[in-house]
């Protein structure tokens, strides 16, 4: 038996709505025998007609929809049809359920939905990563799970989750991503940690969501190619960052490399880096480097979108100029 | 002024003017005239330079927003109560609804002891366990918000009609120009929520006027595009205010779904303290009355209360204010030493799962 990442999703939403009246997901084109744009929620419905409800294209009033829910007692989970569509929802995202608990003391349990990523053919407006600009503002855990089982257990434990928490999950991995088994029997890490996915000893490669999987291809390369032991993190949670484990990581390499799919001004690679720079700069042999997307909008047309994104190569390009130095 | 009215809400009016019972239009009287003294001491407190920030008074509002504060219904012991995000000038109904004079003062001081511990200002407090939600600055925010507690009691089974709990929330006409508040409303009017938006068209959005905020010949015209069921109301008349927003707020509990009040008023200050308003023009001032002053007035020709108890009745009011004024400002700022700086309530994400608290029983 295999996983995939959409079908961990939809078994996480599932067993939340299954075991805790409060949950409750909301969102454009989730009910019925649609089940959303991914099938994320394709059969929930008809179990839950009550707690799985369709909403107009309004991504504020779903927002602030959970809002109202959230601190009324409930656990909404809203989806939002593409991550980029989040922009919309920017305003009660990051002033309103983000300053809810520090203004009021009232938590705000609720749980947004990001399908984020690229994939071939989508272009300027539904490829974004929205995790660095929603990241900035205090009060949102914002997390990226980049494995079938954390997609799974890190979705229950969103919903569990006294915080607002943006859960980016990626497309590429949907139906791409598969694991043998049952999530559920997986291990079950502590929301806020970063993993060590593969032990090295010659540079540190963080990354998240579905680059990891570029990260951990290239790592694979590194060594039987070149010789060098690379040790690759999968940060998990990229707000707060577990900035333990990755120090731990660079005292014991020296080096390091951070890797994402998103642009490379202000994001979470640069707060990983300067995290690195002013913590741990006396433990470094060279200096830290980031892959990340070319800062242009997102090419529709393959050539260019396969140019735009960091693929293994780049990684590997990376490392080896790092442990070079 | 005179607001357009239809057959209907003439009607409305009339017999709703009957209905009003003494003990509601000196209710209704109280809170307004106690919201202008709160307003008075806040200013003074302003020109004094206590308050962090500015003042936003309910001046010219406070008829209208009385008339919303004395048809609520507050939480309390085995009563879930309504659920109410007021805005700027909406002090009259928050009074009534359970805040004290004493809260007002300590949030513009910015005082530990307020309900928003100095951390937010002015305008922008609230308290959930007494459901009063408190807004944030962005106009068109707190429909959807309300809406959300709304659903959340629906899918509770808590929405008992023909006597439900509601939700209520103002906005000014600025505000109605906001995308936010179109998506909130269409969600509203889609879920047939026992929701009441009161539209104060208080002329002018800080200093922009009605004909470059919106085109339609009156802002209640919109309402029945929604689907919302729309009343028009002169806010600076007692009666009228009242007897609209109490008939959309007893229409809201009986599960008629959702209203929408528009009243007509005049903002009789500016936008804030720091604003002197002299761009008001002299045509409109001309307009519109003073509501509390012709809410006195009505009150003592209608027989509702006689001089000296009036007198009696404004002296105990500023006696009121005056006292929490004296209080809050012998209290405690926050101390940035002791202040725990904590955005998240969940202790430490690296130790979840595990035991964790049950948010919001």
């Amino acid at each position: 038996m295999t996983t995939s990442y959409v079908e961990a999703i939809r078994a996480a939403l599932g067993d939340a709505l299954r075991d805790d009246p409060r949950v409750f997901i909301y969102g454009q084109d989730i009910a019925g025998s649609f089940g959303g744009a991914f099938k994320a929620t394709k059969g929930l419905s008809e179990l839950h007609p009550e707690r799985v409800i369709n909403a107009p294209i309004c991504e504020d009033a779903i927002t602030g929809v959970a809002i109202g829910a959230a601190i009324d007692g409930m656990r909404p989970v809203i989806e939002f049809q593409f991550a980029d569509f989040a922009s919309i929802a920017f305003n009660q995202l990051v002033n309103h359920a983000a300053t809810t608990f520090w203004r009021t003391g009232r938590p705000c349990p609720l749980v947004a939905r990001l399908p984020m990523g690229g994939t071939k053919g989508s272009g300027p407006f539904h490829c974004q990563m929205p995790e660095a600009w929603l990241s900035h503002h205090p009060g949102l855990v914002v997390v990226a799970p980049a494995t079938v089982a954390d997609a799974y257990w890190m979705l229950r434990d969103a919903i569990a989750c006294d915080d607002p928490v943006i859960f980016c999950e990626h497309k590429y991995l949907y139906n791409h991503l598969r694991e043998t088994g049952d999530p559920r029997l997986a291990e079950r890490l502590p929301l806020g940690a970063a993993v060590v996915r593969r032990a090295g000893s010659d540079c540190t490669l963080v990354s998240y969501s579905a680059m990891l999987h570029e990260c951990l291809s290239a790592a694979g390369v590194l060594e039987q190619e070149h010789g060098v032991s690379v040790e690759v993190i999968d940060l998990r949670c990229v707000r707060p960052l577990d900035t333990a484990t990755i120090l731990e990581s660079v005292a014991k390499t020296g080096r390091v490399v951070v890797a994402t799919e998103a642009w490379p001004f202000g994001g979470i690679p640069a707060e990983v880096v300067a995290v690195i720079a002013s913590e741990a700069f006396h433990l470094l042999d060279a200096p830290p480097r980031r892959v990340c997307a070319v800062d242009t909008p997102i090419p529709v047309q393959p050539d260019l979108y396969a140019a735009h994104r960091p693929h293994a190569a780049d990684i590997v390009e990376a490392v080896l100029e790092t442990v070079r130095f | 002024m005179t607001p357009s009215r239809s057959i209907g809400d003439a009607m409305r009016l009339l017999a709703g003017r009957a209905g009003l019972s003494r003990e509601l239009r000196l209710a209704h009287l109280r809170w307004a005239l106690l919201a202008r003294i709160v307003d008075d001491r806040l200013l003074t407190l302003y020109n004094s330079a206590q308050v962090p920030g500015n003042v936003f008074t309910s001046r010219g509002q406070e008829v209208l927003a009385a008339a919303m504060g004395v048809h609520l219904r507050a939480p309390g012991p085995g009563a879930i109560g309504d659920i109410f995000a007021p805005l700027i000038r909406d002090q009259a109904a928050r009074l009534a609804f359970g805040e004290t004079p004493l809260d007002v003062i300590r949030t513009h001081l910015g005082k530990v002891t307020g309900p928003m511990r100095g951390r937010d200002g002015n305008a922008h407090r609230g308290e959930l366990a007494k459901g009063m939600l408190p807004m944030i600055s962005h106009l068109g925010a707190m429909p959807s918000a309300v809406a959300g507690v709304l659903l959340a009691r629906r899918l509770r089974g808590a929405l008992a009609y023909p006597d439900s709990c509601i939700g209520i929330t103002s906005i000014g006409d600025g505000g109605t120009a906001t995308g936010a508040l179109h998506e909130a409303l269409n969600v509203i009017a889609i879920e047939k929520l026992p929701f009441v938006l009161v539209v104060a068209n208080n002329q002018v959005s800080y200093s922009t006027f009605n004909d470059r905020s919106f085109a339609c010949r009156d802002l209640v015209d919109r309402a029945i595009g929604y689907g919302l069921r729309g009343w028009s109301c002169d806010g600076t008349d007692a009666v009228d205010s009242l007897v609209a927003v109490g008939g959309a707020i007893a229409a809201a509990r009986r599960g008629e779904g959702p209203q929408m009040v528009v009243a007509s008023l005049l903002r009789l200050a500016g936008h804030g303290s720091h604003d002197d308003a002299r761009y008001m023009p002299a045509e409109l001032k001309a307009r519109f009355g003073d509501g509390v002053e012709l809410a006195q007035a009505a009150a003592l020709a209608e027989g509702l209360i006689d001089q000296a108890g009036l007198d009696a009745l404004l002296e105990e009011l500023r006696a009121l204010v005056r006292a929490a004024a004296d209080t809050a400002r012998g209290e405690a700022n926050p101390d940035p030493e002791r202040d725990d700086w904590r955005v998240l309530s969940t202790p430490d994400l690296l130790a979840m799962p595990g035991p964790t608290a049950e948010a919001n029983p």
